[in-house]
């Protein structure tokens, strides 16, 4: 009984788990795209967009937004400043809502532009937030692959939009986007 | 009856404690054993992202450019692996560099994203250049071991199978989209080299 009272008095830390803010893994990567309301809004906002301006927007814009924003990822990482970041991540929020609500349709290099633009915001506020940590391979795929799930659950929604009332759906959920982008704006300034 | 099955329970005893004293090691767990060198090296490529990433990219713009592309990259690029691994027995060490791992998934991420009208000879060059390098860092972290030979040819051939199938499967890919989602898990593949490459400037 005394012998096991040592034992247990003795014991040392077990170090099962990651610390806590520790980049070690895919699943920590996947977690974080998602756990802020700003970015879920602007990058299922891309995906309903996509679905809403139609082939080839519907995979353009989906496919430059990742690319353009782990490029804003990589200037973060590096620790390159970029002034603006959460004005931009809010502004996008409401352009994108905006755009959505009206149905508005840029020629494809306008809408790729200013998907790209804004995705750098986004990218950049990961990147400086990205925790220290061992696997950033494992990191970096889990991060990139819940962006795009992010897009594809938009474009999911979106499918809806061949139908009349799927449209108006749509614009609804423009306008939600465009009041979220509003509201982080309000908080950006204040 | 009662008293001989009592006295022989010393004898049973003794038995049971001899057999107990004498057993050896049941190994039935396959980190004190591993799964044969042909299984290890093949099982240390499939749990080795930064190996199979680059080779799925390879074999999904082989495939998207045709199936004579789907070949040579199937015969070439596990060619060039052991070519490189065998050359890695040799070495003392190597360490893999950040910024080659980030690049490979930039190239061949960006080419696939990009539906690139890449050639037959580039191809070629570029699974052969691959093979060589990844094969290389996989023989230098074999090479301590005597059955290290064997476990190259698990690692090689697991190259193959995922190469064969991966192209395989694109190839035969008809439908606009099926082929749009393939271009998009190029521009995935990019993305994150993008990311480690930040990663490895801020931790150089």
């Amino acid at each position: 009984m005394v012998l096991a009272v040592l034992v247990f008095l003795c014991a040392q830390t077990a170090f099962a788990h990651p610390q806590k803010g520790e980049a070690v893994g895919f699943l920590t990567g996947f977690r974080h795209p998602i756990s802020g309301l700003d970015h879920v809004l602007a990058m299922v906002a891309v995906g309903l967009w996509g679905a809403q301006l139609g082939s080839p927007a519907i995979w353009v814009l989906p496919v430059a937004f990742p690319m353009v924003m782990a490029f804003g990822g990589m200037l973060g990482l590096m620790g390159v400043p970029l002034p603006g970041v959460e004005y931009g991540i809010a502004l996008s929020a409401i352009l994108l809502g905006t755009a959505l609500m009206f149905e508005i349709r840029p020629p494809l290099g306008l809408a790729a532009a200013l998907v790209g633009f804004f995705a750098i915001f986004h990218g950049h506020a990961h990147g400086t937030e990205l925790p220290p940590g061992q696997s950033a391979l494992l990191y970096s795929m889990g991060f990139v692959i819940a962006t795009g799930c992010l897009h594809a659950l938009g474009i999911g929604i979106g499918t809806v939009h061949r139908w009349a009332w799927g449209q108006k759906l749509v614009r609804v959920a423009g306008g939600l986007v465009a009041m979220g982008g509003v509201f982080f704006m309000w908080k950006a300034i204040a | 009856m009662i008293n001989s099955s009592k006295s022989r329970v010393p004898l049973y005893a003794f038995v049971v404690f001899a057999f107990v004293m004498c057993a050896l090691p049941a190994e039935a767990h396959l980190n004190s054993t591993g799964m044969g060198p042909f299984y290890d090296g093949l099982i240390h490529f499939l749990l080795s992202p930064e190996d199979i990433v680059p080779v799925l990219a390879l074999a999904l713009l082989a495939g998207l450019r045709g199936a004579s592309y789907g070949r040579r990259a199937l015969f070439t690029l596990p060619v060039a692996w052991l070519l490189g691994g065998l050359a890695g027995l040799s070495a003392m060490t190597a360490t893999p560099h950040p910024f080659v791992a980030a690049a490979w998934f930039l190239l061949l991420g960006g080419l696939l994203a990009a539906d690139a009208k890449v050639s037959l000879r580039v191809t070629t060059a570029l699974a052969a250049v691959l093979g060589i390098y990844h094969g290389y860092l996989n023989g230098t972290g074999m090479g301590q071991f005597d059955t290290a030979a064997v476990a190259l040819l698990g690692l090689v051939f697991a190259v193959f199978v995922l190469i064969a199938l991966a192209a395989a499967f694109v190839v035969r890919l008809r439908a606009h989209w099926a082929r749009i989602a393939v271009r998009v898990a190029g521009s995935w593949i990019a993305a994150s080299g993008l990311l480690m490459l930040g990663w490895a400037v801020r931790t150089r």
